[in-house]
């Protein structure tokens, strides 16, 4: 299979700070790839940096045989959508869904809005009650099943996640994350998924990139993290702490 | 009242007045409390914040705490003078919060604060409350408290910041301690290192430690036992060891929606929520 999205050598930098020190990766066609790692080891912004969010400073990201330069165009956008963390700061507070769908429809031109968005909704798993209600409105998990939706409503190949969860409920998480699967599943999407939980991203994806301090520690198959086949102190340390607390 | 029983809470409840009329965050919750680990844990507006909250004094002034008994080692929290509930908070109850970003004071150092708390309970000189301080942020694994001691919240990591505030929390050398959700916002890896100094301080020093979590695996492996609570109600207590063998629906679909490493289930069993759950 040939590379989806590949990214080769990117930096990026804020003011003097080397947020990412020359990344590397390949995403092949349908699949579901994860990156794992603490808090400031660059994992969301490689996310970013992709979207065009991050200030590229070197190296080139590649999606579907296309090289992009320091803009994006319409095009990458109908293509590549992005969920954010937090439901709570992605929504905006005085839109109703119904409004929040919408905007992608009118910045792309597309026509059948109406039967789009409640494709979406329905797709999501929100029926037809929520179109005109307000963010504040939602709970949680609610709320970020319109961000799905709002991603969605494109029709977009690649996915990129950024914690998609972590801001949810163990029990709405696992309604999120079988959503993510099945919506994923029926369309045929490519995900990049980033989160700072092995056993989330074991879960969902086929193949994972641990990072820290912006570079890359080792790149594994969820089978061999499964079967505890990993080369770095790193990672095995990571795999202990997901064990959670034993008393010494 | 026995010498056993640190903290006896016997149907609290919790009233916020709103909009649209009474709302109950804490709907008649009791359990007792030894000198061990109790975990409560529960999801999102389950009332386990504010359960913590009204044992320690903080519930907003709108608000009505009211309780069949909620008592200290004795004495009768609802019935005491602020007065009094001040020299117990912070002296002999103590509470970690979740977050050293937003709970410690940002314009005084490290240091001043931890002085600060011990002077507020202790009649203690400056220098022997710098020295107790230094001494606590050596026992929190602080590898360099004289440095840290001069240091403002926003110049540490959120670990050492935790650590700090641990520190700050025990220095009165507390009988209760509440720790609201420790460690959510630190990184996996530094959650296993507070966890491990918190644990080994309430070993040492025999406290009684109420734990607040989402996390039902993490407060599992921590506590001796788990209160679990849902829409503001005890829905079970059980020791943290049997936790394989509880009872309530609520509890083992909590322990079953989370995807593990190695056990691989698509897609993840959700939860089934019943009202009669929350009646």
């Amino acid at each position: 299979m040939t590379a989806f999205i590949t990214v080769e050598g990117l930096e990026v930098v804020f003011d003097r700070f080397r947020a990412l020190k020359g990344v590397s990766l390949e995403v092949r066609e349908g699949e579901s790839y994860g990156l794992v790692g603490e808090s400031g080891s660059g994992k969301s912004t490689l996310l970013r940096a992709i979207t065009g969010l991050a200030p590229v400073s070197a190296g080139t990201i590649t999606v579907n045989g296309k090289t992009l330069g320091k803009t994006r165009d319409k095009a990458f956008y109908r293509e590549v959508q992005m969920v954010f963390q937090d439901p709570y700061g992605s929504l905006h507070p005085r839109q109703t869904v119904d409004r929040l769908l919408q905007e992608p429809l009118a910045i792309h031109g597309i026509a059948d809005g109406e039967k789009r968005i409640e494709r979406a909704l329905d797709e999501v798993g929100l029926g037809k009650g929520f179109r005109f209600r307000y963010a504040h409105q939602l709970s949680g998990g609610q709320r970020q099943r319109v961000a799905i939706a709002r991603a969605l409503i494109l029709e977009p190949s690649i996915l990129l996640l950024d914690e998609p969860t972590s801001a949810l409920d163990a029990s709405v998480q696992a309604e999120v994350l079988n959503l993510l699967e099945e919506v994923r599943r029926r369309r045929k999407l490519t995900f990049l998924m980033v989160s700072h939980d092995l056993a989330i991203i074991t879960h969902m994806c086929e193949r994972l990139m641990v990072m820290q301090n912006g570079e890359a520690v080792e790149t594994l198959t969820a089978s061999q993290l499964i079967g505890q086949r990993v080369s770095e102190d790193y990672t095995r340390n990571l795999l202990r702490a997901s064990e959670g607390f034993v008393r010494a | 009242m026995s010498g056993d029983t640190l903290l006896e809470v016997d149907d609290l409840r919790v009233t916020f007045p709103t909009r649209t009329g009474l709302v109950q965050a804490v709907r008649g919750v009791s359990f007792s409390l030894g000198r061990e680990r109790l975990g409560i844990v529960g999801e999102s507006g389950s009332g386990k914040s504010q359960t913590g909250r009204a044992i320690m004094g903080l519930t907003p002034p709108q608000a009505e705490v009211s309780a069949k008994k909620l008592a200290f080692d004795g004495i009768d929290l609802l019935s005491i003078s602020p007065r009094e509930r001040r020299a117990l908070r912070g002296n002999r109850i103590a509470m970690i919060l979740q977050d050293p970003k937003y709970s410690l004071d940002p314009v005084m150092t490290i240091g001043r604060q931890i002085v600060e708390t011990l002077r507020t309970h202790e009649k203690v000189s400056k220098a022997e409350a710098r020295e107790r301080a230094l001494a606590m942020l050596q026992a929190v694994q602080i590898r360099d408290p004289a440095r840290v001691f001069d240091l403002y919240p926003h110049e540490v990591s959120g670990g050492m910041g935790q650590r700090a505030m641990i520190a700050m929390m025990l220095v009165t050398g507390p009988e209760l301690m509440i720790a609201d959700e420790p460690t959510s916002a630190l990184d996996v890896t530094v959650q296993l290192d507070v966890l491990k100094i918190l644990d080994k301080l309430v070993a040492e020093r025999g406290m009684g430690l109420i734990f607040i979590s989402h996390d039902l695996r993490l407060v599992s492996s921590f506590c001796d036992r788990v209160v679990v609570m849902y829409a503001g109600k005890v829905v079970e207590q059980i020791k943290a060891s049997e936790l394989r063998d509880a009872q309530h629906p609520y509890t083992r679909g909590l322990l079953n929606c989370m995807p593990r490493i190695g056990f691989e289930r698509h897609p993840l069993p959700v939860l089934d929520r019943k009202p009669e759950w929350a009646a």
